[in-house]
């Protein structure tokens, strides 16, 4: 079974330690929820993973299948099967995001081989059938002047696309409404399979009142702190971070 | 055989060149040969630029000498490489070496509505007065009049297109300026007079045959009547080792919409120069360019937004992309008449450095007179955005194609103002063209 492990990982901004020692293996099929209030790091590590270079891993190991990925630039570890979906995915006026997809598809073939356009306008449409999102979306420039759930559909969108192994969903959840919210999970929910593991980061419970998770983990400054199954979660919402501060953090 | 010293002010084009091309052109009516007298005189008489020019700031004076050049040997069609561009075209000029070489005219039913698209050596013929009264009618007044001058006093031939009222071409009417032979100076120029109510789309394109290193000294003409619509379309590609002035003049009167995008990418050294002339409410100019300078390449562009009348509009937006040691100046100024009330303006120059030692000069200016107006202007310098970057190749595609999708991003602003499908397409190759010529240690991706 394919697995991202994650092995007491440690991560800096700078000389600023941010992500202190962290463990957690993802299977491929699962989906973990990792939760924690804001500046604890959990940003950081989905940024680290997919090869951010204002990020510096000090110690530890990414593995993907038992390999490394902590040597590969960030578009190798992509090709590779991590897939980030950005918290402030960036705008990139005059390129459609048509041309943005079909780049990163033809990105993922070999040498010399060139991409059949029809086949590949096929399936895009028929991912955008699956999320319920307009064609002329296609047409329009990568996340420019859209709306913040526009943004995270556009996410969801490339995620379908390019089909990875992993995928890393940085607060997926902010930002939108609970209209825009329930569209981005049911895209999300629509994509489940045994096929895709997903590292869910949120600060909030409410998103996983959308997406149930198998696995929920507490952050707390830079390590999981709690580990448990979806009831973590409402236990976490019902007691507040107060609770993780006062009983789960070692003093 | 004249003696040139390199400081020599006229350089090749000594008094023998003159004389031997009035000679040639002896047919030409008294007041062209006048004007071509009184030019050269100019020419000799006005120095090169000097250090202290303010009007070459940043300029590399030593690029800009005279000599090596020759008024060339005609050459036929069929020595070109003539390469179609892939559009649907509603008529067709080809120059080499100042002298047509090959057309295609307009439609009949366009000819017999009164559409001119020809020489202008053939148009003197028959509308003598028109040609008179448009050809170089425009005062040139950004820097290079000496270069100007030396355009007047050799210009040979040229295109020669006149749009009579109400009419409405849907594709575009092309001219092509082909330099051919070590050392060939040419003087292209397209003159276009657009009566009311017109609409059509002109596009110069400017063309080595080898890469030879041409002079090329061209001028151009655009005046756009009541109403009239005009697009105006320059691509730039002669050969690495040219050097290159050209100057354009653009009269808009009352309604009329002129919409300029030159697109640069070839030579050594270019300067170009383009004046915009608002002379009646209503009247708007879009003046776009584009540039992709490599390797040692300077682009000098230097522009001048004149609003003479209430109520008009212009808005430049000139986008430079820099590689290698490449060298681009920016030089606009937005001029408000004192009566020019209600006068909306903007410049804009952005400056995309994809090398560190590349060198973009950016001067932007304004020169208001009347109180009640709209004008600004900015301009930026910036590097490819690192969190774009990221954002790419989080998507699995690599650095170099993340650079090269996010440059042409970056041009699609200009590009999309044209609204003519097969010609943005026609522009974005040619400028795809030369990512893929670029010289190899700076190579975006392997091509």
């Amino acid at each position: 079974m394919s697995q991202l492990e994650i092995k007491d990982l440690h991560i800096s901004i700078g000389d600023k330690p941010i992500v202190k020692g962290l463990t957690l293996t993802v299977r491929r099929g699962e989906v973990h929820a990792l939760m924690g209030p804001n500046g604890t790091g959990k940003s950081t590590l989905a940024k680290a993973i997919a090869g951010h270079p204002s990020y510096t891993i000090t110690s530890g190991e990414v593995l993907l299948d038992g390999r490394s990925i902590l040597a590969m630039h960030p578009d190798e570890r992509a090709r590779a099967g991590i897939f980030l979906a950005f918290q402030y995915p960036s705008e990139i006026p005059g390129v459609s995001i048509a041309n943005f997809l079909r780049a990163a598809v033809q990105a993922r073939l070999g040498e010399g081989e060139e991409l059949d356009a029809t086949a590949y306008y096929k399936r895009l449409y028929s991912k955008m059938d699956l999320l319920q999102i307009d064609r002329k979306f296609t047409s329009r420039s990568v996340n420019d002047g859209f709306s913040g759930g526009e943004k995270k559909r556009c996410e969801i969108l490339q995620m379908a696309m390019l089909e990875p192994a992993f995928a890393l969903m940085d607060e997926t959840d902010s930002g939108l409404d609970i209209d825009a919210l329930r569209i981005v999970a049911d895209g999300v929910n629509a994509l489940r399979s045994t096929n895709l593991g997903v590292l869910m980061i949120t600060h909030y419970q409410r998103l996983l009142g959308y997406i149930v998770p198998d696995h929920v983990h507490v952050m707390w400054d830079g390590r999981i702190v709690k580990s448990g199954d979806k009831s973590l979660a409402l236990e976490l919402e019902a007691k507040g971070y107060d609770w993780v501060k006062n009983e789960l953090v070692p003093a | 055989m004249s003696v040139t010293t390199p400081d020599s002010v006229v350089g090749s084009f000594t008094a023998e060149v003159f004389d031997a091309h009035l000679a040639s052109v002896a047919h030409l009516p008294a007041w062209w040969l006048d004007r071509k007298r009184e030019a050269w005189a100019r020419f000799c008489a006005l120095p090169l630029p000097k250090r202290t020019d303010e009007a070459w700031r940043f300029a590399t004076l030593t690029g800009l000498k005279l000599d090596g050049y020759a008024l060339p040997a005609p050459v036929t069609a069929a020595g070109l490489g003539h390469t179609p561009i892939g559009i649907a075209k509603a008529g067709r000029l080809v120059f080499a070496n100042n002298r047509l070489v090959a057309s295609d005219p307009v439609a009949a039913a366009l000819a017999e509505r009164g559409v001119i698209f020809e020489t202008l050596q053939n148009a003197l013929r028959k509308h003598g007065d028109l040609v008179k009264s448009h050809l170089l009618a425009q005062p040139a007044t950004l820097g290079a009049e000496k270069f100007s001058a030396l355009h007047t006093a050799l210009l040979d031939d040229g295109a020669f297109i006149f749009l009579p009222k109400g009419v409405e071409i849907a594709d575009p009417l092309a001219v092509f300026h082909y330099a051919a032979g070590a050392g060939a100076a040419v003087f292209p120029h397209t003159l276009v007079i657009a009566e009311q109510d017109t609409r059509a789309t002109i596009v110069d394109f400017f063309r080595s045959a080898d890469a030879g290193a041409h002079f090329a000294c061209g001028r151009n003409d655009l005046y756009a009547s009541h109403g009239a619509q005009l697009t105006y379309v320059a691509a730039q590609t002669w050969s690495r080792e040219t050097l290159s002035f050209q100057s354009n003049s653009t009269v808009a009167r009352r309604d009329a919409r002129v919409l300029s995008l030159n697109l640069h990418l070839g030579g050594r050294q270019s300067r170009h120069e383009s004046h915009s002339q608002l002379q009646a409410p209503g009247a708007h100019s879009e003046m776009l360019a584009l540039t992709v300078a490599h390797g040692a390449q300077e682009f000098d562009q230097r522009t001048r937004q004149i609003h003479q009348a209430p109520h008009t509009s212009s808005n430049l937006l000139y986008k430079n992309a820099l590689l290698g040691r490449s060298k681009t100046i920016f030089s606009g100024l937005i001029v408000v008449d004192p009566d020019a009330q209600k006068t909306d303006a903007y410049q804009s120059n952005r400056n995309l450095m994809l090398s560190d030692d590349a060198e973009a000069n950016s001067l932007p200016g304004l020169e208001i007179q009347a109180n009640d107006v709209r004008c600004s202007h900015g301009a930026t310098s910036s590097r490819i955005d690192p969190e774009q970057e990221f954002y790419l190749q989080a998507r699995g595609i690599a650095k170099d194609a993340a650079d090269e999708l996010l440059t042409f991003g970056f041009f699609e602003e200009v590009l999309s103002k044209l609204g003519h499908e097969p010609l943005h397409d026609a522009l974005r190759d040619l400028v795809k063209a030369k990512f893929q010529a670029q010289p190899a240690a700076a190579a975006p991706s392997p091509a």
